[in-house]
């Protein structure tokens, strides 16, 4: 019995990532490969960049493993009191825009931390611990505890049974989440503009400097492929060790119940994740601190100051890019959803070359937004597909940056479906189209309302491809807070903050709504 | 001092819900016992306490004599198989019939040896490279029970072992294993709600029957030999 036909599924995917992703790539390349181009390779800087990127995504990812993987644990398999509020605090720091979470880390370091190594490392910690907990612990709570057990009565210590047993099953996992992490880290752009220094900078940083302060556009197309190539090696490397560490297995029926902690180790990993959840809101309480001081003393002033006209761009107040982001957020939400679950399927389904499809449909995630913004501004800036001044742009471009988190997020619930429930559907008497929507599309959807959420926080707070597409007339919320971080002077910083506090409780606001839709039992979507 | 298991006046509540209401039972060298009683009434939550994955409220459990309560699973040496096999996914089926003689320090010589009797002895010699998702229930089950059977157990737990086969593989399999059991000399306990299965492997059937506290061990134990 074969799965539903990929091909059919892969049409809608394939035409859009073409149009919008790869039509925009070429132009760069043919870009970036000019001699103009070239010359930024010579530049000693180019290089110091790109091993500080490295450098720093390696120990972000290595970071955020160490301090993610007893969270996982004690929110998937523990039962606690609070362990819901816990999850939600761990969570939060992910759906934040990264141009909220630099102004909150500004606001919380000492000004001796800036532009240091150690303030990106802290940040992004806090930014992608939210990927380890909801990846591996998703994976965790579903593994059956009966092979723990298992293997405790043939002989093997609880640490022999972690090691030989529920390690091994969750590899996949840990490898996908450490994936994830190690992409958004190497393209990391907010956290790095606001937080990073001279000797601090990410390629991206780099590549928005050369396009905005330098005009060198050829020079950011180079940089552009330089972190295109980077990413492929990663994404190749990461998909072949997936795939042989990738272990057909039973989900448990059901969640696996949690149990309380008693075991010393238990109480003690319990003890240190909620610590770490109360430490998560350190940025943020400094950020409405931050918001709310004047001087030396309490007061409005920043906020009264966001409704005034020509705050951010003239004629235009900093209130309006509330609207501008809500309406841009909707769009893009229902964009990715579409676009990404049928990429999912897709890749899915195809019986040849889905490796390929899957590099091809997820490489969005990995080319910064940097680039896809880049990209869009210098292909669709002129006859026939002049889009610059159509709104719709800006969505297509935050839509390209969540599509691959939703295929990321629905593939493996998609792969882990047994074979063979297809197998008795069919013999069941269903057509391969009555099969994929009983069988397929109830596991589907659960996924797809994950992948709404994170396309919806994309959007929300999207900078690196917006800062290149949205309208000086119409900012979105986060370029509004780019704008004023641009600009020195307390005022600035102080609007900076409370802008970012009124994005953090909207997307908050976007991310509950979400997760109500997909509370089990009410489907999703 | 009292030869075989024994567990007395357990008590256990799983998530303030009572369970066991002060159980005892006996396993005596070499028998054989059927637990029998209706589902959920809390069968498997007693395997667990003897096997040592549950810790019960109140009561001990013994072997020999002596009191192993406090004992963690892995040093109780009590083998545990499940209704539906649960074999290690990323192992092949060597892997899993092994897994006790390597988390016990055996060679890979050894474990060689070891593996291939033990599927010799349930009937699968030269399976040991295949993929466990490519066995079939039985198949599976047999496995199961080599795995259980490799670090060579004081007494065995069977959960409703043959619960997802059906009824003339478990008739057959459950006779294969009561024989093969009593020729090792390995007691055993065994978890099932099907009357007919508990006189077919087991020496003595007793009943867990459900109370208003949980479940209580029902009187007149029966000798079926």
């Amino acid at each position: 019995m074969r799965p539903p036909s990929g091909a059919a599924f892969a049409v809608v995917p394939v035409v859009f990532v073409g149009l919008f992703f790869a039509w925009p790539l070429v132009t760069v390349l043919v870009r970036g490969l000019s001699p103009a181009g070239l010359d930024v390779l010579e530049s000693a800087l180019t290089w110091r960049v790109l091993e500080f990127t490295t450098v720093q995504a390696v120990l972000s990812t290595a970071l955020t493993l160490l301090v993610g993987m007893p969270a996982a644990y004690v929110t998937s398999r523990l039962s606690f009191p609070g362990r819901r509020s816990v999850v939600a605090l761990l969570t939060v720091p992910f759906v934040l825009p990264t141009v909220v979470v630099g102004t909150a880390f500004r606001a919380l370091l000492p000004a001796s931390w800036s532009g240091t190594l150690g303030a990106i490392l802290l940040a992004h910690v806090f930014f992608n611990l939210a990927v380890v907990v909801r990846v591996v612990g998703g994976t965790w709570r579903h593994l059956d505890d009966r092979y723990e057990q298992a293997a405790r009565s043939l002989g093997a210590a609880p640490w022999t049974a972690f090691r030989t047993v529920t390690w091994p099953l969750l590899r996949p996992a840990v490898l996908a989440a450490s994936a994830l992490v190690f992409l958004f880290t190497f393209t990391s752009f907010g956290v790095v503009l606001v937080l990073g220094g001279p000797t601090t900078t990410t390629l991206e940083v780099e590549i928005y400097r050369r396009t905005v302060a330098l005009f060198d556009l050829a020079g950011a197309a180079t940089l552009c492929l330089v972190q295109v190539v980077a990413v492929l090696l990663v994404l190749l490397v990461a998909g072949r060790l997936q795939r042989r560490l990738a272990v057909t297995q039973r989900l448990a029926r059901a969640d696996v119940s949690p149990h309380r902690a008693t075991s010393r180790g238990d109480r003690a990993l319990l003890a240190l994740v909620v610590a770490l959840s109360v430490l998560v809101t350190l940025p943020l309480l400094a950020l409405v601190r931050r918001s709310l001081r004047v001087g030396d003393r309490w007061g409005l002033d920043w906020w009264a100051a966001l409704g005034r006209e020509g705050t951010t761009t003239r004629d235009v107040a900093a209130w309006e890019s509330v609207r501008v982001s809500l309406e841009y957020a909707v769009a893009a939400v229902v964009i990715a959803v579409v676009v990404g679950g049928l990429a999912a399927c897709a890749i899915a389904y195809v019986r040849r070359g889905h490796d390929v499809l899957d590099s091809a449909l997820t490489l969005p995630l990995g080319t910064s937004a940097v680039t896809v913004g880049f990209g869009l501004l210098i292909t669709f800036s002129r006859a026939p597909f002049d889009l610059r001044g159509s709104w719709i742009i800006v969505p297509i471009g935050q839509a390209l940056v969540a599509i691959p988190l939703v295929v990321r997020t629905v593939l493996p619930v998609l792969r882990s479906l047994d074979p063979r429930l297809r197998e008795v559907a069919a013999t069941l008497g269903a057509s391969p189209a009555r099969s994929w929507r009983t069988i397929d599309l109830p596991v589907l959807s659960r996924a797809l309302g994950v992948g709404a959420g994170f396309a919806a926080a994309v959007s929300l707070g999207e900078f690196g491809a917006t800062s290149f597409l949205a309208r000086t007339t119409s900012p979105t919320l986060p370029v509004a807070i780019g704008r004023l971080m641009e600009r020195p002077g307390e005022a600035n910083v102080g609007q900076a903050a409370a802008l970012s506090v009124v994005l953090v409780v909207v997307t908050a606001a976007a991310v509950l709504v979400t997760e109500r839709l997909r509370t089990p039992g009410t489907g999703s979507l | 001092m009292t030869a075989g298991l024994r567990v007395e006046g357990v008590r256990v509540s799983l998530g303030g819900t009572p369970v066991l209401d002060g159980v005892d039972l006996e396993v005596g060298p070499q028998e054989s016992v059927a637990l029998l009683g209706p589902s959920g009434v809390g069968k498997s939550t007693l395997l667990r306490v003897v096997a040592g994955l549950v810790e019960p409220d109140a009561g001990r459990v013994l072997r020999d004599g002596v009191d192993i309560t406090a004992l963690p699973a892995h040093e109780r040496r009590i083998g545990l198989v499940f209704q539906d096999a649960v074999l290690f996914p990323h192992r092949d089926v060597a892997g899993n019939v092994g897994y006790g003689l390597e988390v016990g320090g055996a060679s890979a010589g050894e474990r060689r040896v070891e593996v291939a009797r033990l599927l010799a002895l349930v009937d699968l010699d030269g399976y040991g490279d295949r993929d466990v998702s490519t066995l079939s229930g039985g198949q599976a089950q047999r496995v199961a029970l080599a795995r259980a059977l490799a670090p060579r157990p004081t007494l065995l737990l069977l959960d409703e072992p043959f619960g997802a086969l059906d009824r003339e593989l478990r008739d057959r399999l459950g006779g294969e294993v009561r024989a093969l059991l009593r020729d090792l000399g390995v007691p055993a306990l065994h978890v099932t709600h099907d009357p007919h299965e508990a006189e077919l492997v087991a020496d003595r059937v007793v009943r867990l029957v459900p109370g208003p506290r949980g479940a209580r061990l029902a009187g007149a134990a029966r000798r079926t030999q």
